[in-house]
């Protein structure tokens, strides 16, 4: 295995010329000044062009005047995780300015408004002054207006400076503002008055360019909120029940949008759903709990802070055994720390939420389609065993915008798990207790309230098998034990660990959620810069498949990759693994609260692998 | 079966009007202490869902901790009942009947699970006027941690162990009235034929209908200094007119002065009669029935019976316009929408 330190001569490059459909473009602007329009025209004429793309808006918590950042990767062979490195800035924001200049590595460029002189910062950058103010007042003579414009001149500058197509630019551009033609009039405006001018004065000095590709045809560009909600309303969604929290919000309110849209039954016009916004998270769940337990499929969305304080409920949940769908778009902790930054830091504590023995199924959507498909199959996992599943997506994956494949049509049909029918009691012999395995895969059959089957009490774990009052040790290790043996069923119904094993790897990695993306280019990275090649493991579910232990087995070492600074998945591996794998178990933490990046990734795995060379 | 020889004679059951005997009603056996009021609350209950007709089956039974939370258990056997967590059980009654509408709810608190732990939840639930009745047997102590004072009870009410309570009630009605519930009333657990007509009433009424039931508590409550006791609730119940309930079934015709009666029609046809004490006392002026709960507070009394109703009132389910079929029973081709909604939200997407 061969080091970083390599003593191969690099091979002669020819002087590079064009640096074509590879870096990352950085535009710092001042919170609410109305920016995210003409970055997402930038995103989506890089898209359009067919150039694998991504955009993640790093922003503060607060409405309007705190700076924001909104960062752009254009990748030929389709990575789409964050970059460190910026190659282009657009320096928009006074405040932030010299810090954003000083940041950038050498031989990037900088956009900036001409008045803060950013030139004289640094001599080994190439600086492209723009007068913003002079170019504006000539669009618009409306102060307010004027303002908001300001944005798309930077565009119309990039579109010239980096070769983005002008008309891609005013393709996305109506499509964003397609409904206010007046608005859409006056950008297009200020769109080409930015390109005129960069045209007239700046000669190009910098050697980063787009140019047509075909390789985002047919794909879509989507949030991982919006594509979870798509999942929850075609996995047929009737009750939901949520309270606003950053980086949550989203998810429920465009489940709101498509469902107005596609889910009112077509004769009455009524809603086929109802959607509640609650008092706080813990009506939420309560409401979620009261519709699942009279059988309905219902869920909430929340984050961090609302799990905690969801963590009774979803311990009742776990005894009463009835079914909730919670999506946690996970943030850093805790309530009054960094709401807007994005982190895996809930999987320990969402494992195991609530007092008592508790156990709780968790999705681990990788990408935005995941989100998706997730969505749906965990209706289908709650209402099969009865329980309680999180979906644990993030701000990354949830609020940012991914490339992606469409979504397939769900067409397997739902699964609405153990409901007890006339012709089920007959079988069982005109008997059933509620809390009764009769399958021997420890999951109950149930009724529904307002259906001719019968009754009963609900309770939290003070129950016997026919759900009457009891407090005998007996009873109560008897239901303990068969919720213990309910969760083994759940390994068998859990998304399986994605896998790619090739032959001769003796180094693994394991992955979950969000951090697939740059675990990807990392992988190639370790294979080019040090011949490293890896084994990949993406977790999809917890609780683990048997898979995942032979993965371990099968290699010398194991990086469990992850967003949090405790090694929360590695911990929770620790605690199924067989001892004698334990050691073989690494941990590479990214938690300051951006998205990981493959470069991390790399050089965490090096210099632990430098041990072994 | 065929049988060639006659049954014996047995006496006919008595049923109600849907053929259903008093035991259909009936729980399973309480454990609460003997003489506790919320047993009585039970039996009424009962009474008052046998004598209405209901079917049990079409009855989902709500509670959240405490002694008074465990009553569920003692009334109505055949129906679906949940014991919540404390002070929540508001939210597990709105979900259950957002997943199904057509199902009548009831829920049982106490003083503590609700003006305590569940004041938040209990805002929203009368904020809502989600339709269900909510009951709060009221004894103003913790009686399942032995005794503790609860926010309903009285300044100067004394515990058993002598501890007086140094802070004012919270008005449970008032509060309800405030928020926007539907159906406001208040009874005293030893008075039969009220605590009767006003269940029955809520049976017949879509909304939120809350009833503060004064439900001494023997074991802790029960003592001389209480302002929860029986005695001291005897004494000071301050009835604020007679309550007639007509159900829609019967043919009934309540003869009444004008004018010394408020007659209210019920959601369902059923007719409900409050015969005032007070000239200028109206059971539909919200303002009105403030005043009244404050000033037999501060006479030392409690005004129990038909303190507000808003028979019309719009209700939290109807403002969600949902569809007429439960939605714990929609179907897959009720709930999917078509491949040609995924493409259309596809293109949208590029």
């Amino acid at each position: 295995m061969s080091s970083l330190s390599s003593s191969v001569e690099p091979a002669p490059v020819a002087p590079q010329t064009h640096v074509i459909n590879d870096f990352t473009i950085q535009v710092a602007t001042v919170n609410g000044s109305g920016s995210q329009t003409a970055n997402i025209v930038i995103l989506k004429a890089i898209f359009q062009m067919g150039v694998p793309v991504s955009g993640k808006n790093l922003f503060p918590s607060n409405i309007a005047g705190l700076p924001t950042w909104y960062t752009i990767r254009a990748n030929h062979k389709g990575y789409i995780s964050r970059k460190k490195e910026i190659d282009f800035c657009v320096a928009m924001n006074a405040e932030t300015a010299n810090e954003d200049v000083m940041s950038l590595r050498p031989g990037a460029a900088v956009v900036y408004d001409e008045p803060l002189k950013l030139n004289a910062l640094r001599t080994d950058l190439i600086f492209y002054p723009v007068p913003f103010d002079k170019i504006v007042n000539a669009v618009t003579t409306d102060a307010k207006l004027r303002r908001l414009v300001r944005n798309m001149v930077y565009d119309g500058v990039l579109s010239h400076l980096l070769n983005i197509d002008l008309g891609e630019m005013e393709k996305a551009l109506s499509k964003q503002l397609g409904k206010k033609p007046k608005a859409l009039q006056l950008n297009m405006s200020a769109l080409e008055a930015g390109r005129q001018f960069s045209v007239d004065n700046f000669q190009i000095q910098h050697p980063f360019k787009i140019e047509r590709l075909n390789k985002t045809a047919g794909q879509i560009l989507v949030e991982g909120n919006a594509a979870a909600a798509m999942g929850c309303m075609f996995a047929g969604v009737t009750v939901v029940a949520w309270y606003p929290i950053t980086p949550s919000s989203s998810l429920p309110e465009s489940l709101i949008g498509y469902m107005r849209k596609y889910r009112m039954d077509k004769t009455t016009g009524k809603a086929t759903f109802a959607i509640v916004q609650a008092e706080d998270e813990i009506a939420a769940i309560g409401m979620v709990i009261g519709a699942g337990w009279a059988g309905a499929r219902a869920m909430t969305s929340t984050s961090g802070p609302g799990v905690s304080l969801m963590a009774e409920f979803a311990g009742l949940a776990y005894y009463a055994e009835v079914p909730a769908v919670i999506f946690d778009i996970q943030r850093v902790g805790p309530s009054t720390g960094l709401p807007t930054r994005t982190a895996q830091g809930d999987i320990l504590s969402t494992a195991v939420n609530s007092h008592g023995d508790t156990q709780h199924v968790l999705l681990l959507p990788g990408s935005v389609e995941e989100c998706y498909t997730m969505a749906a199959e965990s209706f289908d996992i709650a209402e099969r065993l009865q329980t309680v599943v999180y979906v644990m997506s993030d701000l990354d994956l949830g609020m940012n915008t991914w490339m992606s494949q469409p979504f397939p049509y769900l067409d397997k049909p739902l699964d609405r798990g153990k409901v007890l029918s006339e012709d089920k009691l007959k079988e069982l012999g005109g008997t059933w207790g509620r809390y009764k395995d009769v399958d021997g895969d420890g999951i109950p059959w149930r009724t529904l309230p307002g259906t001719p089957m019968p009754a009963f009490f609900t309770r939290g774990s003070g129950h016997n098998e026919m759900a009457q009052y009891t407090e005998r040790p007996d009873d109560y290790v008897k239901n303990l034990d068969r919720l213990a043996r309910k969760f083994d069923t759940a390994k068998t119904i859990v998304p399986a660990p994605v896998i790619d094993q090739p032959a001769g790897a003796k180094v693994g990695i394991i992955a979950y959620g969000s951090s697939d993306f740059a675990v990807l280019e990392s992988r190639d990275q370790l294979n080019a810069e040090a011949s490293l090649e890896t084994s990949y493991l993406r977790l999809r579910a917890y609780p683990f498949t048997p898979a995942v232990e032979e993965f371990v087995r099968r290699h010398d070492r194991v990086y469990v990759v992850e967003q949090n600074r405790d090694a929360q998945m590695l911990k929770l591996l620790r605690m199924d693994l067989d001892p004698a794998l334990q050691t073989k178990l690494r941990s590479v933490l990214h938690y300051n609260g951006l998205p990981i990046d493959a470069r991390s990734i790399s050089d965490g795995i090096t210099a632990q692998e430098s041990a072994f060379a | 079966m065929s049988d060639a020889t006659a049954p014996a004679p047995v006496p006919p059951k008595k049923v109600n009007r849907i053929n259903l005997d008093v035991a259909s009603y009936r729980g399973s056996k309480t454990t609460l202490c003997a003489g506790c009021g919320h047993n009585a609350i039970t039996e009424r209950i009962i009474d008052a869902f046998y004598e209405m007709g209901v079917d049990p089956k079409r009855v989902m039974k709500f509670s959240g901790i405490g002694c008074s939370s465990k009553s569920p258990a003692y009334f109505l056997n055949p129906s679906h009942g949940f014991n919540s967590v404390h002070g929540r059980m508001p939210s597990i009654a709105t979900g259950a009947l957002l997943a199904n509408a057509s199902m009548l709810g009831i829920g049982v608190s106490g003083d503590g699970d609700t003006g305590a732990i569940g004041i938040g939840q209990f805002v929203h639930l009368m904020r809502r006027n989600l339709p269900l009745i909510y009951i709060i047997e009221d004894n103003g102590c913790y009686g399942l941690t032995k005794g503790q004072f609860s926010p309903t009870a009285d300044l100067g009410s004394k515990a058993k162990s002598g501890v007086v309570n140094d802070l004012p009630a919270i008005d449970t009605c008032a509060l309800a009235i405030e928020l926007g519930a539907s159906f406001v009333a208040r009874s005293f657990s030893g008075d039969k034929k009220q605590l009767q007509a006003i269940l029955k009433a809520a049976i017949a009424h879509r909304g939120t209908c809350m009833i503060d039931v004064i439900s001494p508590c023997v074991t802790f409550n029960d003592h001389e200094g209480s302002t929860k006791s029986y005695a001291y609730a005897k004494d000071h119940d301050d009835p604020v007119g007679e309550v007639q309930f007509v159900p829609f079934f019967e043919d009934i015709t309540v003869d009444y002065e004008p004018g010394s009666t408020t007659a209210v029609t019920m959601h369902d046809g059923s007719h409900l009669y409050l015969r005032k004490v007070a000239e200028d006392y109206s059971p539909s002026d919200k303002m009105a029935a403030i005043r009244l709960l404050h000033e037999s507070a501060s006479r030392g009394e409690f005004a129990t019976g038909m303190i507000y109703i808003a028979p019309d009132q719009d209700n939290f389910l109807d403002t969600l316009h949902m569809v007429e079929k439960p939605l714990a029973f929609l179907g897959e081709s009720e709930t999917r929408p078509s491949r040609a909604v995924l493409d259309e939200l596809m293109d949208g997407l590029r």
